[in-house]
């Protein structure tokens, strides 16, 4: 039988907005891959293997002091829109709960810490993909979180290690420390500007490269950017880490310094695109997820740049998470199509940017020319 | 997703322009790219693994006759197997095809060394906790560097820990 109750607020808490850097960086990633001796990964796991794995998880888990009250959520034991709402929160991969959440292979977990941001998926491509999830740009704090779950882990279970090429995997892309580190990054005055494609090219020659909003193969969307290493091995996590930080931090200065260009030389085009953006969410009866993160794109840079005063990125980033489909439908109790879920999406952004942040686009009448604002008198 | 030129269902390429400050989306299939001088990517997104082990199939098939290894005595993946999906089968295939991987994880990575945490088993040798000593002494140092006090603690009693016992 399928477990309906919904998955809680796991996976939810960077939405805070209170990292570093939070109006540009939305959130920060780590992951560790790790895998057990003895067993065969992921695409070739017997059913037996794979029941062993999440055996010796679960009797793992009862020891570790940082996974302490910890749920172990099966995924064939999961409905397809709780499955579907972890994908969205980015807990689990698109590979663990397959296309619309409807197929699952055998003993594919999650480890959800409730105190922590911190969880394990069983059972995807490896064994283990540790992971932590953080507000703004956290990065050498998210290792130092995850390298201290991965002690008590390690003491548990037998990692497969060799002496040189480091902790084992499936791909031979994530061999060495198996530490993945991406930071969710929105660049809209680069994007602007035309300055993104030297950006990112300047990445890929710094050994970092991109991807969308849910990580590999996906497309960019709302100008965010999914900046990550690319190489593994041959460096330590310390070392990898401290790199993508300091390349972050140019990208967000690059990004700061787009932003005043746009505000110098084409101010009256910026601010008209950003309160056209709000407008269209704060009364369209009707919007789907791409048109969103379109328009939201142009919000959160008012938001940034202190044009919508009031608006809070916390809401944004709620919004963001909440008009996806499979947290629309949760909150609509039923399965929705996608009309009702573009209608849906949009009575959810108007009452959330009626609720929460006040922005009132008449106290800001100007004659566009400078002159002094306010009613005539 | 079609191709928006020729409707073809194989949309590789999407498009991004930005013309008068307005923002435009295209999907094109590869060959509608290529024909309006498109590459799949100005910046690669992913890793090239298939690429190199494209390159791989492409080697003397002399050279490549004498070194194929044997599948994996444990799993039974062949490296062929592995040529195509670029996943491994198991652990031990990192044994199985020690010499191959080590090539292409050289070309990958720009080295074959990890240099980062050090794994302890449950009844490690002396070199194995010497080495991971190692590793923790250097944490130490960087987190009194960053005056990461709290930190330095955790891993000032994961020294005393994995030191021998007098």
């Amino acid at each position: 039988m399928s477990e309906t109750r919904p998955v809680g607020e796991f996976g939810l808490s960077w939405l805070d907005a209170s990292g570093e850097c939070s109006d540009i960086v939305l959130s920060t990633r780590v992951r560790l891959a790790r895998n057990l001796q003895g067993h065969a990964f992921g695409a070739r796991a017997r059913v037996n293997d794979r029941l062993a794995v999440l055996e010796q998880v679960r009797s793992a888990r009862g020891r570790a002091e940082l996974l302490a009250d910890a749920e172990i959520r099966e995924l064939a034991r999961l409905a397809p829109r709780p499955r579907r709402i972890l994908f969205e929160r980015r807990l689990v991969s698109r590979e663990l709960i397959g296309k619309n959440g409807t197929a699952t292979a055998p003993a594919t977990a999650l480890v959800l810490s409730p105190r922590q941001p911190l969880s394990v998926m069983v059972n995807e491509e490896d064994h283990l993909r540790i992971q932590t999830l953080l507000s703004g740009l956290r990065l050498r704090e998210g290792w130092n979180a995850l390298d201290a779950l991965d002690d008590e882990l390690g003491r548990e279970l037998p990692y497969a290690y060799h002496h040189e090429f480091g902790f084992l995997t499936s791909c031979p892309t994530n061999v060495g420390t198996g530490l993945r580190a991406s930071v969710l990054m929105h660049l809209p005055a680069l994007v602007l500007t035309k300055e993104i494609g030297k950006v990112l090219q300047g990445l890929a020659q710094v050994g970092l490269t991109f991807r969308g909003l849910y990580g590999e193969g996906s497309e960019v969307v709302g100008n965010f950017f999914q900046l990550s290493n690319q190489t593994t091995l041959g460096k330590s996590e310390e070392d990898l880490v401290d790199h993508i930080d300091r390349i972050v931090r140019q990208v967000i200065q690059y990004e700061r310094h787009a932003r005043q260009v746009l505000l110098r030389d084409a101010p009256s085009v910026t601010e008209d695109k950003i309160w056209r953006a709000y407008g269209l969410l704060r009364y369209g009866r009707s919007v789907s997820f791409e048109e969103l993160m379109n328009l939201l794109s142009g919000v959160r840079l008012g938001a940034s740049l202190k044009l919508l005063p009031g608006l809070r990125v916390y809401s944004l980033n709620k919004v963001m998470i909440f008009s996806q489909p499979a947290h629309l439908e949760d909150a609509a109790g039923r399965d929705l199509s996608p009309a009702e879920s573009d209608a849906h999406r949009a009575a959810l952004v108007r009452r959330i940017l009626t609720t929460e942040g006040v922005v009132h686009p008449d106290e800001d009448i100007g004659d566009g020319n400078g002159a002094p604002k306010g009613p005539p008198g | 997703m079609k191709c928006q030129a020729c409707g073809s269902d194989e949309v590789v390429v999407h498009l991004t322009q930005i013309v008068d400050k307005e923002m435009h989306t295209f999907h094109l299939c590869e060959r509608c790219a290529a024909e309006k001088g498109l590459q799949k990517s100005s910046v690669p997104e992913n890793f090239p693994l298939t690429e190199f082990l494209a390159q791989m199939e492409g080697e003397p098939p002399s050279v490549e006759a004498e070194t194929r290894p044997p599948a994996c005595s444990y799993c039974g993946l062949a490296f062929s197997e592995f040529k195509e999906s670029g996943r491994l089968g198991c652990p031990h295939c990192w044994s199985s095809f020690e010499a191959q991987l080590r090539g292409l994880v050289r070309r990958i990575h720009s080295g074959s060394q990890h240099v980062g945490k050090v794994y302890l088993s449950p009844d490690p040798s002396t070199f194995e906790r010497e080495k991971r000593l190692g590793v923790l002494r250097r944490k130490l140092e960087r987190a009194v560097e960053l005056e990461d006090f709290e930190r330095a603690a955790v891993l000032r009693d994961q020294i005393r820990a994995t030191e021998p016992v007098a």
